[in-house]
């Protein structure tokens, strides 16, 4: 392809390549979606899935609810690393991030709408009849919150695209209120998700269970948030990188490396403090139970392990090693919140009453993340999120000094 | 009002009837709702007959089950409430030979289930129910999740307006008048379901201790467990042995999320305090880097004319003395040319 970076494909040549590997398979997964959707608004939760009296929560919470929130937290962690903590070398991770974000956030509450009863009442909780003694009631109205303002974040890119200049200054003279907004709603809603379950202590297994659990969830979220930004880099590098721009393209492995470290510390942090629950619930005696086992494995294989992985990576400056450090992580916090909300979740119970997802909520788990693919490629595709649009150019010199709330960037900051 | 008539008629009727004497009012501090109602099972006089499973049946008008209520093969196997049933008797065999249990709602003190709706759609009535109201229900199964004993159930099967089932103690019959007891308490045919309240039901549970010595385990399940349950239970043999956990503790639940919950303002109000000093030194360290850079740029700056100034001053020196030497050297030549001059004149005269 071209080697500049035109906002919009060409038409034709999307027509040609219609056939590929990749719409093929993406084409079936959605087709597949939309009958499942139709199943399940036919004949209920019990037509596609295995949830029972006993279990009533499966994969749609595990993995839609807990794991997308989780692995969408890139979104806060870029944008305050970059506004708040000035590091602004990294912005060029922002955009990409929150797009993901913005994304992420919005497919969880589409994958909601499989999950609850009645789908329509969703908005209840906040307009209609809040129940605040309820963790759910937080999660909801953060959640809700922050999709507001990951969408407010996103607006420039699109107004940009659309050349609307007044509106999108607007917007960006609003970046370090909203990041600010964004930061605390999402240490509070991380941290409820993890929240949610200290109501059954009864239910999930000792190893798992802590007064702790808000802050492992919210500690987690940033780990993940700062490796799901390393790898999505990755992966946008490899199939959109015609899209990039120099200065996209520069920042790329300082921001791996960067993130790398900042991961490798929080991981550390999160490491102790597990240790620190599992010493003061004095819980050593579970290590050597099958749960024990499994709680080793998340908590070397893939806590220990990636930390220092994205050590000796940052070290050597080895991208690769930092990759790898990446996806353990986002693996990990994978294996967490299905070990708290799923594995060990019910663990009293006897093996025949214990959950296992059925192959339709699985493949409408997949459809939505298909769906989330689809329209990041339209968007990144079309948008300027890997490059600068040429007529907003923020690295290029300013007339007026920018006076001192101004959150963007200074030109001299990148370091030429 | 309202409440003070209906608990003084059913006090007064329920009580008299079931305990056979006069209810007294309760002690003053007490947790929960004084003068709430509640069952107490007594495990040694349960038959396992299952009447108290039709008579919730009936009562409630529910679907008719699979097998017929005197089918007791039924109790082969253990079973859970479920969205058709809000009551079920299991059988379980301990040292004592079968004993029977009746599962159901415990009607919690400090229900689970109500704190953990997020649309506040269970509510602990002050007569001991807690009742479910579907007109607000989104079906996010929280509440599932959150009742320790596994009570509340789902209507899986209905895809559009699936409601939470559970036992609600009779209330909306109760508060209509068309029962005085609840369903399964009337149809039990052994007494082992009482119908009172709390209060006079944990008296009445001692009393059965005292009275048959060595009959009872002296512990009163309800009493204290979960932070204490408007049903109670009474049984000859350990709980753990049909199917109560003893595990549960006498933390009432929403006790569990109240720290976690009573952090949200306080990170509402401290974090963008701190973010805002964090941008702030940021911005600063920021100025001052820019700042730094641009006094190195005017030192440099200043350094360089100096430099060039003793350049010049040096160059504009060599070419005064060049020029001081020129003029020399020209006066020298123009003097010896002169002199040369000079003598070839002497000469040639
Ligand atoms: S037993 Fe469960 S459903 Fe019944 S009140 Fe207690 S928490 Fe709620
Ligand atoms: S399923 Fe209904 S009653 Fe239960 S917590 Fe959710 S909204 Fe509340
Ligand atoms: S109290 Fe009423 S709803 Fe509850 S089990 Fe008895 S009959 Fe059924």
């Amino acid at each position: 392809m071209s080697g500049e970076h035109a906002p919009s494909t060409p038409v034709a040549e999307e027509r040609a390549s219609l056939l590929t590997p990749f719409n093929i398979v993406t084409g079936l997964i959605v087709l597949v979606g939309l009958i499942l959707t139709v199943l399940r608004f036919t004949k209920g939760l019990a037509g596609v899935t295995n949830l029972s009296d006993n279990n009533p929560w499966g994969i749609w919470i595990s993995f839609d609810l807990l794991c997308g929130v989780a692995l969408a937290a890139g979104g806060y962690t870029t944008s305050a690393a970059c506004y708040v903590f000035g590091m602004k070398r990294y912005h060029a991770a922002v955009r990409p991030a929150i797009l993901t974000a913005f994304l992420g956030y919005a497919l969880v509450v589409f994958a909601l709408h499989y999950d609850v009863g009645r789908p329509w009442r969703l908005p209840y909780p906040i307009f209609y009849s809040p129940g605040p003694t309820s963790v759910l009631f937080e999660v909801g109205l953060c959640v809700f919150l922050y999709l507001i303002v990951l969408f407010l974040e996103w607006t420039p890119s699109a107004l940009e695209w659309l050349r609307q200049k007044r509106w999108r200054n607007l917007m960006v003279r609003m970046t370090l209120a909203l990041t600010i907004f964004g930061v605390v709603l999402s240490t509070m809603h991380q941290s409820s998700l993890g929240a949610l379950f200290l109501i059954a202590p009864s239910k999930l297994h000792p190893l798992w269970y802590s007064s702790y659990l808000p802050v492992f969830f919210f500690i987690s979220s940033i780990a993940a948030g700062l490796s799901m930004v390393i790898f999505e880099g990755t992966l946008s590098h490899r199939y959109l990188h015609d899209k990039m721009d120099a200065h996209y393209l520069e920042g790329h492995d300082q921001v791996a490396l960067g993130f790398g470290r900042g991961a490798a510390i929080v991981l550390v942090v999160y490491f102790f403090l597990k240790l620190v629950g599992l010493a003061l619930d004095n819980n050593w005696h579970y290590l050597l139970t099958g749960y024990g086992a499994m709680y080793a494995v998340e908590l070397l294989g893939f806590v220990a392990l990636p930390a220092l992985l994205y050590a000796v990576g940052v070290r050597e400056k080895n991208l690769k090693v930092i990759r790898w450090a990446a996806v353990l992580t986002v693996l990990g916090i994978v294996l967490n919140r299905f070990n708290v909300s799923w594995f060990a979740f019910n663990w009293h119970l006897p093996a025949a009453e214990r959950y296992f997802p059925s192959w339709m909520e699985v493949a409408v788990s997949l459809y939505i993340v298909t769906v989330g693919l689809l329209i990041f490629r339209f968007i990144a595709t079309r948008m300027p999120i890997f490059h600068e649009h040429p007529d907003f150019k923020e690295t290029e010199p300013e007339e007026e000094e920018p006076h001192e709330h101004e959150p963007r960037p200074h030109p001299q900051s990148f370091g030429h | 009002m309202q409440r003070r008539h209906f608990l003084g008629l059913l006090g007064a009727t329920a009580a008299t009837a079931v305990l056979g004497k006069p209810a007294q009012a309760g002690p003053k501090h007490f947790t929960g709702y004084p003068d709430s109602f509640g069952v107490l099972f007594d495990a040694t006089r349960c038959i396992g007959c299952r009447r108290c499973e039709a008579g919730c049946n009936r009562v409630n008008g529910l679907p008719a089950p699979a097998r017929p209520f005197d089918d007791l093969s039924v109790l082969d196997t253990p079973r859970r409430t479920d969205a058709r049933t809000f009551t079920v008797v299991n059988r379980y065999s301990t040292a004592r030979g079968p004993v029977y249990r009746k599962n159901q709602c415990q009607h919690c003190l400090e229900p689970a289930c109500a704190s953990s709706c997020f649309v506040a759609a269970y509510a602990k009535t002050p007569q001991g129910a807690v009742i479910w109201e579907e007109g607000v229900c989104v079906g996010c199964r929280y509440c599932m999740i959150a009742c320790p004993f596994d009570i509340p159930t789902f209507e899986y099967w209905d895809p559009l307006a699936p409601r939470i089932m559970k036992c609600h103690l009779c209330y909306p019959h109760i508060t209509a008048g068309t029962l005085r007891v609840p369903g399964c308490v009337g149809a039990c045919p052994t007494e082992a379901l009482v119908y009172g309240r709390r209060v006079d039901l944990l008296r009445e549970a001692r009393h059965r201790f005292h009275l048959f010595p060595g009959r009872y385990l002296d512990h009163i399940y309800g009493e204290h467990e979960m932070g204490g349950t408007n049903w109670l239970y009474i049984s000859g043999v350990p709980f753990r042995e049909i199917g109560l956990r003893e595990d549960l503790g006498v933390t009432p639940a929403p006790e569990f999320t109240s720290g976690a919950l009573a952090a949200v303002p306080i990170i509402a109000a401290a974090w963008p305090a701190l973010l805002l000093g964090i941008y702030a030194i940021s911005q600063a360290k920021d100025k001052a880097a820019r700042q730094e850079k641009r006094q190195a740029l005017r030192e440099a700056l200043a350094k360089a004319q100096e430099e060039c100034q003793a350049e010049l001053a040096k160059v504009k020196a060599k070419a005064e003395a060049d020029k001081k030497a020129a003029i020399e050297r020209e006066v020298k030549k123009a003097l010896e040319e002169a002199a040369k001059a000079q003598a070839a004149k002497e000469e040639g005269e």
